[in-house]
């Protein structure tokens, strides 16, 4: 298995572990003691400003260990050239993840013209980027084996 | 590999060999981009560009038609659009 690949699958694990620990660590504290908080708009604000840099840092801080272990274990040296394939790659993978976002964005907006609660739009775009970004990462995989 | 679909072939590692069994690495290294890219092209599961060719010839220091060939029979653009071709000239 080369390295971006094991770079995505460590993304993979890194954000399924952030977005199910914080969405624990906001249900725990917050929602089950107010439930009315689902409806309020500027607690959905919050939860998302603050989502966005843990997010960031725990996928930096995860990818540091990850370099980190794979250099003591393999022993290998891990080139930083990112080179035409590797942009065609990401550009691919970029693409896909944008759709999907895209389609998880229009179903937020139906959610809400048909009536619905507003924090079903807003777990709807939570959704849709948690699996933009998880299908993002499966395509690199998927395509770093076929070639590009 | 289907010989029959090929439609770019390449010889980086006839190539190699003759360069005194370069590795990957090094050619890697010599053109600019990963060994996975390089195993890749030699693969034959990613094709270059033409920036990249060129490198990768000139580090062989040999022309481009010597690194890479192309089998227009083997390709479905060509297929198709020399049909058309042949349509028009029969109008």
């Amino acid at each position: 298995m080369g390295h971006h690949e094991k770079q995505s699958i460590v993304s993979i694990i890194g954000s399924v572990l952030v977005i199910g620990f914080y969405s624990l660590y906001v249900y725990r504290n917050y929602i089950q003691a107010d439930m009315e908080l689902l409806n309020d708009f500027q607690f959905w604000g919050k939860s998302f400003l603050y989502l966005i840099p843990v997010a960031i840092v725990v996928q930096i801080v995860i990818q540091i260990l990850f370099a980190i272990a794979n250099r003591i274990i393999t022993q290998e040296d891990i080139s930083d050239i990112t080179d035409e394939r590797d942009k065609l790659i990401e550009l691919k993978s970029i693409r896909i993840s944008h759709w999907i976002f895209t389609a998880g964005f229009m179903l937020a907006m139906g959610s809400l013209a048909m009536g619905m609660k507003p924090y079903v739009m807003f777990l709807t775009l939570i959704s849709s980027g948690f699996v933009a970004s998880l299908a993002s990462e499966v395509a690199k995989i998927i395509w770093y084996r076929r070639g590009a | 590999m289907d010989e029959e679909k090929v439609i770019i072939s390449n010889n980086i590692r006839r190539l190699r060999f003759f360069a005194g069994e370069m590795t990957q690495q090094e050619l890697a290294d010599r053109t600019g981009v990963t060994r996975q890219t390089i195993v890749a092209i030699e693969n034959g599961k990613y094709f270059p560009s033409l920036e990249l060719a060129f490198r990768i010839a000139h580090t062989f220091n040999v022309q481009l038609s010597e690194v890479f060939a192309y089998y227009p029979e083997n390709d479905p653009v060509h297929k198709k659009l020399s049909a058309k071709q042949a349509k028009k000239e029969k109008q």
